[in-house]
């Protein structure tokens, strides 16, 4: 159970095309992660799925059966809003039991449903409470309490993590990890931010203006980025794109090195430049290396503890082995 | 910024709005004095007005002239119905102009509102002729019927602004949880909107229950309200201000008990959405 394909689905809004025509398959007991900048029409093909919002043109089909015309009720997927959309005027237990009642089931198998949700999500102690006495993590839980007492086909998040402050985000984010190992239920996951997309995700579609620019795993989008906006788009911090004489010998209109796959030297290398503001991490190092000859500043990943600081001179070396190259158009060069 | 206040004032501010309470509250003192009263001293100059006797006689004679009872009933069952049967129908208008806009949705509350902006005198004729040829005249079902329709745009209106309020989101996830349009309403809008919902009802039974034109005009005997009542006490032939004042306490006390004790929650519901 869970598989969801779109074919040829399109949305427009009036006259503006948000969403042009585009196929796309989920295949059961995925994660997929929609990413892609603000206004790229990620959260808008999310409610079409959901339901939410009508398709203009084109068909949606969960489990082989068209779902295109049905309501959202009606479509058996279960969703976790950005602003957990709780029911403010009922107790957790009420609102982890709204979509059972509504299906109604009877109260020994809502009960026991609940309680096992409460369980697996830490909530037993606050089942009693409204919203409003709930922290930030804990209204999230129970959002995703209300998505997984139903059983659906598939979860649909969108941008969940977005109203939690860092530390509690990386904490859910493990959490939602989890729940989708032990559940091995499909996930369709929205968000802006790619680190989470890359930590997440068993599949990632990356979008732009509506458009797919790319579907593959992680490590497939983050080895080999299909055009310039994956490639800069995924990654932390960003891979460093070259134009100009630095690309040319190696026949592509702009190169592409990730600031992992370049190493510093301070005696010789390919290229000489002057180190700017440094990141210390602890673990890493990000430096930002002005060199002669390249207008963007180049950041430089260096391992560890460095003693190298502001102004001194320093050669870059780029990888070859990991250098991306891309054409006029912005496609990579094979 | 916070302004310095000083006792000066204070002091001054102080008095001017008990100034302004007391005159908007004196036209009903001086009521329930006179209410009091007999007919001769009720008309004598205000000083001697307060010098003299009190008695129930008034009341006595408003009871034994006119079946109060009737009229209560009549008043009640005519706020009341035509609030419900309002609510019935502007509850689902203000959903659906709230969270499904069209087009034409801003234009359609402004339309509304300036039927507002008639007088009713000047539909007075074709309502009329329309009572009269369906068999409405002077029965409380015509009375409910015309004070709801008066009365609707004032519903919607008030219910859109509190529906407003609502994150939308909420509803799209009670359509995710399987509910129904009916269900949704019933189960999650009604519900976070009471309070708003609770102040509109107060407040459409308050303007229901003193309205008078078309209770006057549309009624005689069987289905007339205490605004009828009332005006059965000022006669040309003579004045009568005792037993006009007692009958007209009779008509505004229990709207003003109701008044009293809903207050907060009347003064909370008319600024809602005014200050966030």
């Amino acid at each position: 159970m869970g598989q969801i394909v779109l074919k040829q689905v399109s949305k427009s809004f009036g006259d503006t095309e948000v969403i042009p025509p585009l196929d796309l398959t989920i295949e059961e007991g995925e994660f997929v992660v929609f990413v892609g900048p603000s206004g790229c029409g990620k959260s808008t093909l999310l409610r079409l799925i959901a339901g939410l919002e009508d398709v203009t043109s084109g068909n949606i089909e969960i489990d082989g059966k068209s779902a295109t015309a049905l309501p959202p009720a009606k479509r058996g997927l279960a969703m976790v809003f950005q602003s957990y959309a709780l029911y403010p005027h009922m107790s957790v237990r009420k609102n982890i039991a709204f979509p059972l009642k509504m299906a109604g089931l009877d109260k020994a198998d809502q009960k026991r449903r609940i309680e096992n949700a409460a369980h697996v999500l830490n909530l037993t102690d606050y089942l009693d409470r409204k919203p409003g006495q709930l922290s930030g993590g804990q209204r999230q839980r129970v959002a995703i309490g209300r998505a997984i007492v139903r059983e659906p086909a598939a979860f649909l998040f969108d941008e969940p993590l977005s109203n939690l402050d860092a530390a509690l985000r990386v904490g859910m984010r493990l959490e939602i990890s989890e729940l989708h190992k032990r559940l091995a239920t499909t996930m369709v996951y929205v968000t802006h931010d790619q680190v989470e997309a890359m930590t997440m995700a068993d599949k990632i579609v990356v979008l732009q203006a509506g458009v797919i620019e790319q579907v593959g795993s992680p490590l497939e989008l983050y080895r080999s980025p299909r055009n310039r906006f994956v490639a800069g788009f995924i990654g932390s911090p960003k891979m460093n794109l070259i134009e100009g004489d630095k690309a040319a010998p190696h026949n592509a209109k702009t190169i592409g090195i990730r600031p992992e796959h370049i190493t510093v030297s301070t005696e010789s290398g390919d290229w000489a430049g002057t180190v700017g503001v440094s990141e210390h991490l602890g673990s890493d190092t990000f430096l930002r290396v002005t060199v002669d000859g390249i207008d963007e500043h180049i950041t430089v990943r260096v391992s560890g503890e460095i003693t190298l600081g502001y102004g001194d001179k320093v050669f870059l070396t780029p990888d070859i082995s990991n250098l991306h190259r891309f054409d006029e158009q912005g496609l990579r060069i094979a | 910024m916070a302004r310095a206040i000083t006792t000066k004032q204070k002091a001054i501010n102080t008095a001017v709005i008990w100034t302004l309470g007391l005159v908007m509250f004196f036209p009903i003192f001086w009521l329930i004095i006179l209410s009091f009263k007999t007919e001769s001293d009720a008309i004598m100059a205000p000083m001697e007005v307060l010098m003299s006797g009190w008695t129930m006689e008034s009341y006595d004679a408003v009871n034994r002239r006119s079946d109060y009872f009737k009229f209560f009933s009549n008043s009640v069952i005519i706020a009341l119905g035509s609030t419900f049967l309002g609510l019935l129908i502007a509850v689902p208008a203000a959903w659906a102009m709230a969270f499904v806009p069209g087009k034409r949705t801003k234009d359609i509350l402004l339309w509304m509102l300036s039927t507002k902006m008639l007088p009713p005198v000047g539909v007075l004729i074709p309502i009329y002729l329309l009572f009269r040829d369906t068999g409405l005249l002077d029965t409380r079902i015509g009375l409910v019927f015309v004070l709801m329709m008066i009365n609707l745009p004032i519903i919607v209106w008030m219910l859109y602004t509190y529906f407003k309020e609502i994150p939308a989101e909420i509803l799209e996830a009670a359509r995710m949880d399987g509910a129904s349009l009916g269900k949704e309403v019933l189960y999650v809008l009604t519900p976070m909107a009471l309070p708003g919902i609770a102040s509109t009802m107060l407040l459409n039974i308050i303007l229901a229950w003193n309205e008078a034109f078309w209770t006057l005009n549309l009624t005689a005997a069987k289905a007339a309200p205490l605004t009828a009542f009332i005006a059965s006490y000022s006669s040309p032939e003579g004045l009568f201000y005792a037993k006009l004042s007692a009958a007209s306490v009779m008509a505004i006390a229990p709207i003003l008990v109701m008044g009293w004790f809903s207050q907060k929650q009347l003064v909370r519901g008319l600024t809602f959405g005014a200050v966030k």
